[in-house]
């Protein structure tokens, strides 16, 4: 153990831990989203975050920058990011909103038990990722770095890179947009309806199937957005990316209070920075055991999450 | 009186669940305008009838027809729009709401402006000189940013989807003001009074704009000074066009608000009329209190 080590890295730890957490908080928005609403766990959000990451690097391809070109001035990357944001979106809500349509409604529209549900939540993560990993060759796909890491300032001898900033304030800025639209607009009131008595909102004259279809496109498109980061960030993608930031998301949503989109944002900050002090005390390869051995800590103490369950259904 | 349209036509429904027949044969209309009564025992399916004609549940065989249309086999929130609105028996608001955003709900369902059409304010409307946004913040980072949004509401109008959304909100706080419950506009349903909630309830069905307002025993638990404002503010409703549906146990209550009223027993209409013709029917009282009549 390297205690040392963390006291003299805390801060870029933390740094290293928000711009890592930033990213899964983005993606657990599609579970909380879709389990406030339906109580449902769609165990496929994680491939739909993995297509986005493709779809960005097809993109960027598409456009003259593949694998090893040089990177434009910054308002060529800025509008290259811009484009592939809204392209990786549309593609992740697209498949989202087909996950939806074809795992789902049929379902729905039956009544099945929860537990069907879930079998084909992981079905249809199994297809996705299958599917991929067949059009792929299993081979991982690379791109141009477009950023390059540039210390813009120093807090307390942690050095902060423009990338860390940009990732960081552009999930923020995502986050409170859709923390507006759920809490003040006419939609928005429509999805907090229909999660807190469905039947009710239904003879309210909400209707349900527009408002499911909604939540999965936003959650799709946050993903969406997670996945340009995540490319900008590491870029290098492969069919299983989404599997293990799939868990991690939804471990920072369950930590967070799954349900409730601010506790997504907590959950996923947290676990970022937690599992970054856990690698720098432990070493990199407890990483993982770290994060998860908090998750399991927090639950014993507050079964509900951090901030509990919100968007959905009020406890009685 | 004279002859009004039928607004809603119960033609004939029978409901069975399993070997139980909970409506059996029913037959009755809502006249246009008018409060009708449903009354019955306990379980003699008043609950189930109301069920049927919102899309609740689904009549084994017969027909419900609301302005001509026929209702049997629709969507609830097409019904709702097409003009059928309810309270519930045991109260069902949304809970960790605002009563104004419960409210607000309701009115959202005469929103015309589509998914796409809200998110991306396509539908502008010129703007009239007191809909434009006060500049008068404190801070002059505050000002400017209100001069920038009047400049640009001058030149590209309001969305109709902003429009709407005010037109809602108002129209929301209006309904709180009628059913005397304005105060608490801001606070969370589930913290409101039991009576308050009841009063929400019927204000969150009002703003879907019904032609046909449902009310499923809407004086239950309420002391007999709750009851009497409660029948003026039903008798105000009306007033405003609305027809009402009126479920209820407490016979001085129907007797006092109704213009007809429609008894069920054991799933069969076993009597219709005015308030003072079901009082001297011998089968409503032996029903109700089970005995033979004319035992004077």
């Amino acid at each position: 153990m390297n205690f040392e080590f963390l006291g003299d890295n805390f801060m870029s730890l933390t740094v290293t831990g928000l711009t890592q957490g930033a990213i899964y908080a983005l993606v657990a928005l599609g579970y909380t989203l879709v389990y406030g609403v339906l109580r449902l766990i769609n165990f496929a959000h994680s491939e739909v975050f993995m297509i986005g990451t493709f779809v960005t690097t097809i993109v960027w391809a598409g456009l003259g920058f593949g694998v090893g070109a040089s990177a434009p001035g910054t308002f060529g990357v800025l509008g290259l990011i811009a484009l592939a944001v809204v392209a990786a979106g549309a593609a992740s809500g697209g498949t989202a909103l087909i996950v939806e349509r074809v795992a789902y409604r049929p379902l729905r529209k039956r009544n099945a038990p929860s537990l069907i549900f879930l079998i084909s939540a992981i079905g249809a993560s199994v297809a996705l990722f299958e599917l991929v990993g067949a059009i792929t060759d299993r081979q991982p796909r690379g791109m141009p770095s477009l950023v390059q890491p540039k210390v813009q300032f120093t807090i307390f001898g942690a050095d902060v890179t423009n990338l860390q900033i940009g990732i960081i304030l552009s999930a923020l800025a995502m986050l409170a947009g859709l923390d507006i639209f759920i809490n003040r607009t006419r939609l928005g009131r429509g999805v907090r309806a229909v999660a807190q008595n469905p039947d009710v909102a239904a003879l309210m004259g909400v209707n349900k199937d527009r408002v499911i279809m909604l939540i999965f496109v936003l959650g799709g498109m946050m993903a969406g957005a997670a996945s340009v980061l995540y490319d900008v960030k590491v870029g290098i993608t492969t069919y299983s990316v989404g599997f293990l930031i799939g868990i991690k998301a939804f471990t920072a949503a369950v930590l967070g209070g799954i349900g409730n989109l601010r506790g997504a944002l907590l959950g996923g900050l947290l676990l970022g920075v937690v599992e970054n002090y856990g690698a720098g005390v432990f070493g990199n390869e407890w990483m993982d055991v770290v994060a998860f051995v908090m998750l399991v800590v927090v639950l014993l103490f507050r079964p509900t999450g951090l901030l509990g369950e919100s968007l959905g259904r009020a406890r009685a | 009186m004279s002859e009004r349209n039928n607004l809603l036509e119960v033609d004939n429904v029978t409901i069975r669940f399993g070997g139980v027949t909970a409506l059996d044969g029913v037959d009755f209309s809502v006249k246009e305008g008018e409060i009708l009564g449903l009354i019955g025992p306990n379980g003699a399916g008043k609950t189930t009838c109301f069920n049927a004609v919102t899309g609740v549940v689904k009549p084994t065989s017969g027909a419900i027809r609301f302005r001509g249309k026929t209702l049997v086999g629709q969507q609830r929130h097409k019904i709702t729009r097409l003009g059928i609105a309810r309270t519930f028996q045991n109260i069902r608001l949304f809970p960790e709401m605002t009563a104004l955003e419960n409210v607000q709900v309701g009115a959202d369902a005469r929103h015309k402006t589509s998914v796409v059409g809200a998110l991306f304010r396509t539908w502008r409307v010129p703007v009239k000189p007191h809909e434009l946004v006060e500049v008068d913040a404190k801070s002059g980072f505050g000002r400017a940013v209100q001069q920038v949004r009047r400049t640009g509401q001058r030149i590209f109008g309001l969305s109709r989807h902003t429009l709407e959304e005010r037109a809602a909100k108002e129209k929301a706080t209006e309904l709180l003001k009628l059913v005397g419950i304005e105060h608490r506009a801001g606070e969370l349903a589930r913290s409101l009074a039991y009576g308050e909630q009841r009063r929400l309830e019927i204000a969150r069905a009002l703003a879907t704009e019904p032609g046909l307002l449902c009310l499923d025993e809407p004086a239950a638990g309420f002391n007999p000074a709750e009851k009497e404002s409660l029948l003026e503010l039903i008798r105000k409703i009306r007033d405003t066009g609305v027809t009402v549906l009126l479920i209820e146990h407490d016979m001085r209550l129907v007797m006092g608000v109704t213009d007809r009223i429609v008894v069920l027993e054991f799933g069969k209409k076993i009597a219709e009329g005015t308030p003072a013709e079901v009082r001297e029917n011998p089968a409503v009282i032996a029903a109700y209190l089970g005995v033979p009549t004319d035992a004077a």
